[in-house]
């Protein structure tokens, strides 16, 4: 109801401004969409970083979760608002360079039509395998998997979630696209059965296997970036392990509609960028694993970039991908 | 035995500061009340209240989410009580015989033993979490997708006994629940299926969209159209609280109800959601006289409300041990420890024992105090019963909207809603019964998801599911529940089951 109210008050100061458009941005709360279920990893990012934008924005920014169809329906209502900056969204890799492909009635377009803020923040994606399978490294885990494609079960989300983008495109690398996958709802019931080992493997994000890893309920063959992740030293990257075309990682990013005002956006990456640079923001994020953004990627133009080219990377593999 | 003791000496050391006291109080009250709104569940709630918690230390800020969590579920049975809307799965074994209950002028006792019987079943669940937490963990790793299938089946077969009148009715309604729990996006495709290609049905039907529609708003409509009856329900009040005679009643159908919940409450998936079902069945099919379900007996809501408690708490056991959240409200839980700085997993027991440890007493302090705030309250509730209902109707329309609308942020599900209402007043009419269409639907989505995951698994062989012992036990059970109801020398007895 607070919500409706306020959407409400929105609506009718924006009616008595009379489209005086972003003058003085902002005067009132922004309404970030998260397109999932508070309490999810992009979820969190947007908490994180949007506390800290409100404080530099002078305004609070309210998260309005809007789950459905692997979070295109929240990033269609939020590129589908008034672009007046006081609708923005945080989507990821999934809703911006996997849609495309995986969505083949979309409603929006990734690449022209949304007007990118920034990255917020980078997850390194892991190959993780239950505790008892054969294969004790990457190098022997990818011949096992190639020998006998049909001896494996792979794990994900969903379709449209990010372990199963990840994984399509690892499978899709190997040449195995046909290889058993079995969907679960969540990453959560995923990892329980390859903790108790009914399935083999999965790819997902740090911030859901690490403890698991440490524990040694299951094992991770290698992480998909181009650095090893301080929160598991120990793991090698796809590089080090053999398999250095295999690099994703499951970023976090803000966009607004297209044709949002000039100064509203950069407000908005200002904010973003200031955000980043705060220690305190800076190690929560960093203490899940997240990978702060280079000063490129804060950019509407770094971030564009990174979401076509993601988009050309996985497009092939999604395609192919047996649905 | 000894470090057990220890160890929940430290925990109680911590839950019972003053300001976690204040923390575990505000968050049952907050509970209580969402729970009392229909529709607005724990999911919701939870994921508004999160950036409230983000000044507090981490576990000062579980123990008021864990609050808000069984506080919800305590709320929830108070509208399946007094005006026979579920807010939740789990709720909906109470509307039975806890509205009939009420009907009758026995709201304050059907309520009483509601909390009553959640508050024992809380106590003895905060004591297996204590003592038995991490070998119970192995459970939850046992159940497999085959396991659960079979559990599902099992569960289905419950539906059967639900029935209040026709058992052919009753069956229609499960294929019904079924059938709809199949609308939406195919999880393993991604393929959507019958949606008409209108977008808001992609991810299916919401059970809050559904039980507010059939049960709440079908519920107005009957309402509306006999409201003399409803004013001779109002003129009667009767006792408060339970007496000796209804306590001696329910102390086994409570005892039972907490094992069976606590047991369901650990496996993965939800398996929480079964726990009342499965208690009522039990009570039912053991009562000396059956014919009185449906029509108000206590144990069908003494045995249910201590099975939806005690699953509410064990379902913390994967989530403190493992680190893997069974549900949706556990996955927020997670959120809240992520946003903290605990990130769950399989050391937080060894590596933050305070959390671990301060969590489960409070759950035990926080049983306590939601039998502090809802005995009282139990007259207030009651009270609001002898509102005129042309003042009540209204009031319960809006607050359902209110909690649908909340759920997604949607507003065509309130129209959904609506949609269903009139369904549901449809089915009435027609001497169908909504409860085991619920059921079919709630366990519906579970077990697709499931027979899926486990056929493909085995490479398509269905021997998978009669294998794998645990499995193939629970198959046996299915079927010899099926059998009792069905063989033809027992028909004399089916029909005082079945029929009212």
């Amino acid at each position: 109801m607070k919500k409706a109210a306020l959407g409400l008050a929105a609506a009718l100061t924006l009616a008595l401004a009379g489209g005086a458009g972003a003058q003085g941005y902002p005067t009132k709360p922004i309404t970030m969409i998260v397109p999932f279920a508070a309490g999810g990893p992009t979820d969190i990012i947007a908490r994180m970083v949007s506390e800290n934008m409100s404080k530099t924005l002078g305004q609070q920014i309210v998260i309005e979760n809007v789950a459905g169809a692997g979070g295109t329906t929240g990033i269609t209502r939020a590129l589908t608002a008034a672009p007046d900056g006081y609708t923005i969204a945080m989507g990821h890799l999934g809703t911006f360079s996997a849609a495309p492909a995986t969505y083949p009635n979309l409603k929006y377009d990734p690449i022209d039509g949304l007007q990118a803020i920034g990255l917020a923040g980078g997850t390194p994606i892991l190959i993780v395998a239950r505790k008892n399978l054969d294969a004790t490294d990457l190098k022997g885990f990818v011949a096992a998997v190639k020998a006998s494609p049909d001896k494996f079960n792979e794990a994900h989300a969903g379709v449209g979630s990010v372990s199963w983008t990840t994984c399509t495109l690892l499978k899709g690398q190997l040449g195995v696209p046909k290889l058993n996958s079995v969907a679960y709802r969540g990453t959560g019931p995923a990892l329980n059965d390859l903790v108790s080992g009914q399935i083999d493997f999965m790819c997902d994000q740090i911030v859901s296997v690490a403890e698991q890893v440490k524990a040694g309920t299951i094992k991770a063959y290698a992480i998909a970036s181009a650095e090893r992740s301080p929160a598991l030293p120990d793991v090698p990257t796809t590089k080090e392990a053999g398999l250095p075309e295999y690099q994703i990682e499951a970023w976090n990013g803000i966009v607004a509609p297209k044709g949002t005002p000039k100064e509203a956006v950069d407000k908005l990456v200002a904010a973003l960028d200031k955000a980043l640079n705060d220690e305190n923001t800076k190690k929560r994020l960093m203490d899940l694993g997240t990978v702060i953004p280079t000063a490129a990627e804060r950019t509407p133009e770094g971030f564009a970039a990174l979401i076509k080219r993601d988009a050309e990377k996985l497009s092939p593999a999604l395609k192919a991908a047996p649905k | 035995m000894t470090e057990m003791f220890a160890n929940l000496g430290l925990g109680f050391g911590i839950a019972l500061t003053l300001k976690n006291i204040a923390l575990c109080f505000v968050g049952c009250l907050v509970g209580t009340l969402v729970g009392v709104l229909p529709g607005v569940g724990p999911v919701a709630t939870i994921a508004m209240l999160l950036p409230i918690t983000f000044g507090l230390d981490p576990v000062g800020a579980l123990i008021m989410l864990a609050g808000i969590y069984y506080g919800a579920q305590y709320g929830g049975s108070t509208t399946a009580i007094l005006v026979n809307i579920p807010g939740e799965a789990t709720a909906v074994v109470t509307t039975l015989d806890g509205h009939q209950m009420a009907k009758q002028g026995r709201a304050g006792v059907a309520l009483g033993t509601a909390a009553i019987g959640s508050f024992v079943a809380g106590c003895f669940a905060t004591l297996i979490i204590a003592a038995l937490g991490a070998p119970l963990t192995r459970l939850a790793l046992l159940f497999g997708p085959a396991e659960y299938f079979s559990l599902m089946v099992m569960g289905l077969c419950f539906a059967v006994v639900l029935a209040r009148g026709s058992i052919l009715k009753a069956f229609c309604m499960i294929m019904l629940g079924l059938l709809l729990s199949t609308v939406g996006t195919d999880l393993e495709t991604g393929q959507e299926r019958m949606t008409f290609g209108f977008p808001p049905l992609a991810d299916g039907v919401d059970f809050a969209v559904l039980a507010m529609g059939v049960f709440g708003f079908a519920e107005v409509l009957r309402n509306l159209e006999n409201p003399e009856a409803r004013d001779v329900v109002r003129s009667k009040i009767g006792r408060l609280l339970p007496d000796w005679n209804d306590i001696k009643q329910s102390t086994a159908p409570v005892l039972r109800g907490t094992f069976i919940g606590g047991i369901l409450g650990i496996l993965p998936g939800n398996g929480a959601v079964l726990g009342p079902f499965a208690s009522y069945t039990l009570e039912k099919k053991i009562a000396k006289d059956p014919s009185r379900f449906g029509k108000g007996a206590i144990e069908g809501v003494a045995g249910p409300e201590s099975a939806n408690n005690a699953g509410a708490q064990t379902a913390f056991i994967p989530l403190l041990t493992l680190g893997i959240p069974p549900n949706a409200v556990m996955a927020l839980m997670v959120g809240a420890m992520t946003i903290h700085g605990i990130i769950p997993g399989p050391q937080v027991m060894t590596k933050n024992p305070d959390l671990f440890w301060g969590m489960i007493a409070s759950m035990w302090i926080g049983n306590l105090m939601l039998l502090v705030i809802n005995l009282p309250l139990v007259g207030l509730w009651v009270k609001l019963l002898q509102v005129p209902y042309r003042l009540m109707f209204p009031a319960i329309l809006i607050f359902c909207s209110i909690g649908i609308y909340s759920v997604n942020n949607q507003p065509v599900d309130v129209i959904f809603t609506a949609l269903f209402g009139l369904f549901g007043y449809l089915l009435i009419k027609l001497g169908f019964e909504p409860a085991p269409m619920l059921l079919g639907f709630v366990l519906g989505k579970l077990m697709e998801e499931k027979l899926r995951q486990a056929l493909i698994i085995s490479r398509g062989s269905f021997m998978t599911f009669i294998e794998r012992p645990i499995s193939a036990g629970l198959l046996v059970v299915a079927v010899a529940i099926l059998v009792i109801a069905l063989l033809p020398s027992m028909s004399k007895k089916r029909d005082e089951v079945f029929t009212e």
